[in-house]
């Protein structure tokens, strides 16, 4: 559906995004993750032809965005730069670019009513919160009825109950079929509602799959009142042990494994468990040192 | 055309457009009253006003319209493009029309309508108590004559070409701020000193009448500056329609340089 191909983008000197490589499978909800700065926006933008790639090519259903019979019918985008003029309605807004790709001023009212503007739709959107401009970046998304949704950090800045809003919103259309690619700079903000994840890092992809595919770096932590004979026994079955105040960290093996170790060496166990990661740690270890703010 | 219904419901959905022309209404029915009522002698507070026919003054008044008026279609053109970047609304608009040379032809079309509306305002304005005054004591007031009507008609086709300029400076330069400085700026001080100094120096003169305004100012035929120049020995060298083809001329180059220019950048 989406297909990304060696892509790079280079402002002068600055490699903005590299030799971007993945695909976007339609149906389900996509996450592009990434730390700030590591390139969403520009392959989005570069997606929809608002931005000419350096090398690359970027491509929905086969065909480059500027060539698509009736865009806004095809893919919605709802971007991170709110770009509204705050003199207008929110209501005429949504009519400017209605009128611009041929869909009935009806679908105004049904898209605005859909994210919960119904009731506000006639203010100027210079008096709106920043949640409302999120819902009406979304409102702008929807007008086409797309079957293609593209949404840069739909989450940023939203209160909680907006966050739960969206949530609700991402899985609802989900459940309608349609084909979702949602950025976001933090895998929490998503991962209820993603089906699968593309995640990169200055500009280059990292990884590329389903959450159960992350390395969650699961590790067991386990002590005895005897933590010399506990240690000499993970040695000699060839564990990878660390010492530390909380016990023996073995990184190698699952919690079975070293409570029958113990069992067959004899040594009695104060402590056994397995400690979790974290899709979230697992998500910071990929992106690597990229993840300062 | 959607692209174009697109900018007709842009433009109207926000106050700019009606309150320019609100103001240009009332600035030309000022001027054309005031300079009315000097020229015609109803008052005559000095001896300094020149003489100037009676014939000769309808078409000086009723281009004031013009001559005064045509900073206005000029800056609405110019916020049409520059209000784009300022409010980030490129982006909506090349995602629902990604073919960019047909925005901007788009609004080419709906700033030409808007600017000959303005004209027509401008026109109301001049012409109302222009006329009004013109006719005490059986004045001319020109209204009979179909050579003002003409005029008017230029007057209207300059002022839709003023507003087509606007959006080719707009893309030229997209920074709203700097391009309405650059408009006054050009408009109300570098362009009357430039023209003014042409008249005192041979060689310049001919240069002088190629600037925009004098330009615009050829094709509405008649102009308030002129006339006086004309007073002091400047002679009117350049037929209507050169003015017309220069301003198309200004036109047609600012589009297509803002076109190639900020219009086909990256839209970040």
């Amino acid at each position: 559906m989406i297909e990304i191909r060696g892509l790079s983008k280079h402002f002068g000197a600055v490699e903005a995004v590299s030799g971007l490589t993945f695909a976007v499978e339609p149906g389900i909800v996509t996450g592009f993750l990434g730390p700030n700065g590591a390139g969403k926006t520009t392959t989005l933008r570069m997606l929809l032809g608002l931005v000419r790639p350096s090398e690359g090519t970027a491509t929905i259903g086969g065909s480059n965005y500027r060539d698509l019979k009736n865009p806004l019918a095809t893919v919605g985008t709802a971007l991170e730069a709110a770009s509204f003029h705050p003199g207008r309605t929110a209501r005429n807004h949504l009519a400017v670019y209605a009128a611009a790709a041929g869909i009935p001023r009806a679908r105004v009212g049904a898209v605005l009513d859909q994210v919960g503007l119904g009731a506000y739709g006639d203010r100027r959107v210079g008096g709106y919160s920043l949640g409302m401009r999120q819902r009406l970046g979304l409102a702008m998304a929807l007008l086409g009825d797309p079957q293609v949704l593209v949404l840069d950090e739909p989450v940023n800045g939203l209160d909680p109950e907006g966050i739960r809003w969206i949530r609700t919103f991402l899985r609802e259309l989900a459940a309608e079929g349609r084909t979702v690619l949602v950025s976001s700079h933090l895998l929490s903000e998503v991962q209820q509602s993603v089906d699968s994840l593309v995640v990169i890092s200055k500009g280059r992809l990292v990884y590329e799959g389903g959450l159960d595919g992350l390395d969650t770096d699961a590790r067991v932590i386990a002590d005895s009142p005897h933590r010399g004979m506990l240690d000499a026994a993970l040695l000699a079955a060839g564990a990878d042990i660390q010492s530390s105040e909380a016990g023996v960290i073995i990184s190698s093996l699952t919690a079975v494994e070293v409570g029958a170790i113990a069992h067959r060496a004899g040594v009695q166990l104060s402590l056994l468990h397995t400690q979790q990661g974290g899709l979230e740690k697992a998500f910071l270890d990929l992106v690597g040192e990229g993840s300062q703010p | 055309m959607n692209a174009i219904r697109a900018e007709l419901v842009k433009l109207t959905t926000t106050r700019m457009w009606w309150i320019l022309p609100v103001i240009l209404l009332v600035y030309v029915a000022f001027t054309a009253l005031i300079l009315a009522a000097v020229f015609s002698g109803v008052i005559s507070p000095d001896e300094g006003a020149p003489e100037l026919s009676e014939d000769a003054l309808p078409p000086i008044i009723y281009s004031i319209a013009h001559s005064i008026g045509y900073v206005f279609p000029l800056l609405l053109g110019t916020l049409a493009v520059t209000g784009e970047f300022r409010h980030q609304t490129l982006t909506p608009t090349f995602l629902a029309t990604p073919r960019r040379g047909r925005v901007l032809a788009a609004k080419l079309v709906v700033m030409a309508i808007f600017g000959a509306l303005y004209g027509v305002v401008a026109l109301i304005g001049a012409v109302g108590p222009g006329a009004a005054i013109l006719s005490i004591d059986d004045g001319v007031s020109g209204l009979d004559d179909s050579e003002t009507w003409l005029m008017f008609a230029r007057i209207v086709v300059a002022m839709a070409l003023w507003a087509v300029i606007g959006v080719g400076l707009g893309t030229l330069i997209p920074n709203q701020v700097a391009a309405i400085v650059v408009v006054l700026a050009f408009t109300q001080f570098v362009e009357p000193i430039l023209r003014t100094v042409a008249t005192f120096i041979d060689w310049a003169a001919d240069v002088g009448n190629y600037l925009p305004g004098a330009a615009g100012d050829t094709l509405a035929g008649a102009s308030i500056f002129t006339a006086l120049g004309m007073a002091s020995g400047e002679g009117q060298t350049l037929e209507w329609w050169h003015g017309g083809l220069l301003l198309l001329g200004y036109a047609l180059v600012t589009a297509v340089v803002g076109y190639l220019g900020s219009w086909r950048r990256d839209v970040t």
